[in-house]
């Protein structure tokens, strides 16, 4: 197990690496240079671009940026954006309302997810199970935004139920709308994998036992099936995730949330790349991290697993 | 030595030619059966027509009015939808709330069916132009993807010992990266266009079918009539293409048509953070993006888009989820 785990540590590292460097590359092949200000003359230009460092030899640059990024966290200043202000400030003032929305969606969509997920994978091919997983490929096809768009206008714009923008005296209820638009899909998830799971769990051999020695039918889908069904729901974790980051950068969008999937939209348009690099970085960050630890939590949770990898 | 007569064996089982088959009507083709059991599918169906309508219509939808969805008119223009004969029945009268600008500006016999956007552009021809190259980006993307998946897989799964070794850590590297920063960084760097985002969606999309591909030629290649065909001498080639390609394309048209909304999604992704394509040429994500601003005051703008988009998502997605049941039964859940 030890042995597994340090490979995926390993594996995580060079991943974050590579990661590092390809960013790193493309940020020199972007059009256009952080000083566009038309205002300025080449010679300004030039002194900028020492300034920062921007005329020094790839590698070289490479390796000062590395030292920067693993010593200090430091991910450079923005150029546009909030001018001279260290990315990494401003990045991690934004970053806990994300990660906040982010969770709160995960928790309402497994939650929801492993209700309908219960009720239509053992009540199989009645009007429940049809409806939960309509719902379910519903939940599955539709985007965020678009989602995000009808809740703001139905539910806040038209019945005024909801705040149509984030407020940041009102963090809770005026989160409400984001919370459900991203959540949307990891329940449909869910659902959909849940009941797959719970269906062969179901008809394995010893739920038949335990249900012919006669226990009761709820205790048999909780207590044997749900626990089994649920180990497998771990794997989706990984998905789920990078669908919640790519639903953060336009619900947040939609919604005015100061978080960094807003702010990587902001820096887009501005061409702030340290900005962009930075949060590109965290989110492949936080994605191999969720990866790990599914990966881990798994070996731990199923010992089949733990045997199979183990070498 | 001992030698073996024939009348020392006697034959066990099978006694007479009629018992030994016994079929009832002729066999099935593989695609046949899967077909019948796709068509079995209420929800693929739907899915099905739907997108044959909406391809229909993109296709020709913008040659049956008399707009152009790139002709700049400053007149008429934030006309909500009106459409001829529907009007009578109090639907797509042109009225935005109380207010009808067909009537109060007096354009009485103009019928914009979709409406018009701030630049009098007619929404109808735009909706459908938009609908043609969303199609278009999805479908070169993941053709290509499938190609590179195909023979990345392949190689992988078969040759196996080393070369797959290295081959899977190249993907599990990669996979760590998600999609979402790679595709906009790159769309980023190249400059919106068709070709950036078409090249964007190709550099992510392979990997997951090369996953499907490699597992399916493991399984596969243990089997008695890959062996067979060894025996005889078929070179890898042959091995490859004409003994295990043609076992596995269901579940390659499978993963397909899991990719093709995905390739959709993230175009219209891209268009909703700024890195959509360049006017006049639309999407339906840049349509999206750009109606939602007047949301409020022009729904139509983006009501229009947003539910061909949606249809398209959800019927694929359907097509997809019929597809895989009428392949694999056993392969649920992917």
């Amino acid at each position: 197990m030890a042995k597994y785990i340090a490979k995926r540590v390993f594996l995580s590292l060079v991943t974050l690496f590579v990661i590092l460097f390809i960013l790193f590359m493309l940020l020199q092949f972007m059009p256009g240079s952080p000083f566009n200000d038309e205002k300025l003359t080449a010679a300004q230009q030039a002194v900028l671009m020492a300034k920062y460092g921007l005329d020094k030899p790839f590698m070289i640059r490479f390796w000062i940026y590395l030292q920067n990024v693993v010593l200090r966290g430091d991910f450079g200043i923005s150029y546009a954006i909030k001018k001279d202000m260290l990315v990494s400030g401003i990045i991690l003032s934004r970053l806990g309302t994300s990660i906040r929305i982010g969770l709160q969606a995960l928790l309402l969509g497994t939650g929801l997810g492993v209700l309908f997920g219960v009720i239509s994978g053992s009540k199989r091919n009645t009007w429940m199970d049809s409806m939960a997983t309509v719902a379910a490929v519903i939940g599955v096809s539709i985007p965020s935004y678009v989602l995000a768009l009808i809740l703001s206008y139905v539910l806040g714009y038209k019945l005024r139920l909801f705040d149509i923008t984030y407020k940041v005296d009102n963090p809770i209820g005026s989160s409400i709308l984001p919370t459900i638009a991203l959540s949307f899909f990891v329940m449909a998830q869910t659902t959909r994998f849940l009941r797959t799971e719970l269906i062969e769990v179901l008809g394995s051999d010893y739920v038949k036992l335990v249900d012919a020695k006669g226990v009761a039918k709820l205790k048999v889908i909780l207590k044997h099936g749900l626990r089994n069904a649920l180990i497998s729901v771990v794997t989706i974790l990984g998905p789920l995730t990078v669908n919640l980051m790519t639903g953060s950068l336009v619900v947040e969008r939609v919604y005015g949330i100061p978080g960094i999937g807003s702010l990587l939209v902001e820096g887009i348009q501005v061409n702030d790349y340290n900005i962009i690099i930075m949060i590109a970085f965290v989110y492949s960050a936080l994605y191999i991290f969720v990866n790990l630890v599914v990966d881990i939590l798994y070996g731990v949770i199923d010992p089949r697993i733990r045997v199979a990898k183990g070498g | 030595m001992e030698t073996y007569r024939k009348e020392q064996f006697d034959r066990v089982g099978l006694q007479n030619s009629k018992q030994q088959e016994m079929l009832l009507g002729s066999p099935t083709p593989f695609l046949k059966d899967a077909w019948r059991r796709f068509t079995k599918n209420k929800g693929a169906l739907v899915g099905l027509i739907a997108i044959t309508i909406i391809f229909i219509f993109a296709i020709l939808g913008p040659y049956i009015n008399q707009f152009a969805y790139n002709v700049l008119d400053k007149i008429h223009v934030n006309l909500p939808p009106r459409i001829q004969f529907l009007e009578k029945l109090g639907i797509f009268n042109g009225f935005e709330g109380s207010y009808n600008p067909y009537i109060e500006k007096g354009f009485t016999n103009s019928y914009y069916w979709f409406g018009t956007d701030v630049l009098g552009r007619d929404l109808w021809d735009r909706v459908w132009m938009g609908t043609r190259i969303s199609f278009y980006i999805a479908m070169v993307a993941v053709g290509i993807d499938m190609v590179i998946g195909i023979g990345y897989g392949m190689i992988s799964g078969f040759f196996g010992g080393k070369i797959d070794t290295v081959m899977q850590r190249i993907v599990e590297v990669l996979s760590g990266i998600p999609n979402l920063v790679v595709v906009t960084l790159f769309v980023l760097v190249l400059k919106p266009g068709i070709t950036s985002i078409i090249l964007a969606l190709m550099i992510t999309g392979w990997i997951s079918m090369s996953r499907v591909v490699r597992a399916q030629v493991i399984k596969m290649k243990e089997h008695e009539f890959v062996l067979a065909a060894k025996t005889l001498g078929a070179s890898s080639f042959v091995l490859l293409f004409k003994e295990l390609l043609p076992n596995i394309i269901g579940q390659i048209i499978v993963m397909t048509m899991f990719s093709i909304p995905n390739a959709i999604f993230y175009e219209s992704f891209l268009a909703f953070v700024g890195l959509g394509l360049q006017p006049p040429l639309a999407s339906l994500g840049v349509l999206i993006a750009d109606g939602y601003r007047s949301m409020i005051t022009h729904p139509h703008l983006v009501i229009f888009p947003v539910v061909v988009l949606s249809t398209l998502m959800l019927s694929f997605n359907l097509i997809a989820d019929g597809l895989r049941d009428a392949f694999d039964p056993k392969m649920k859940g992917f």
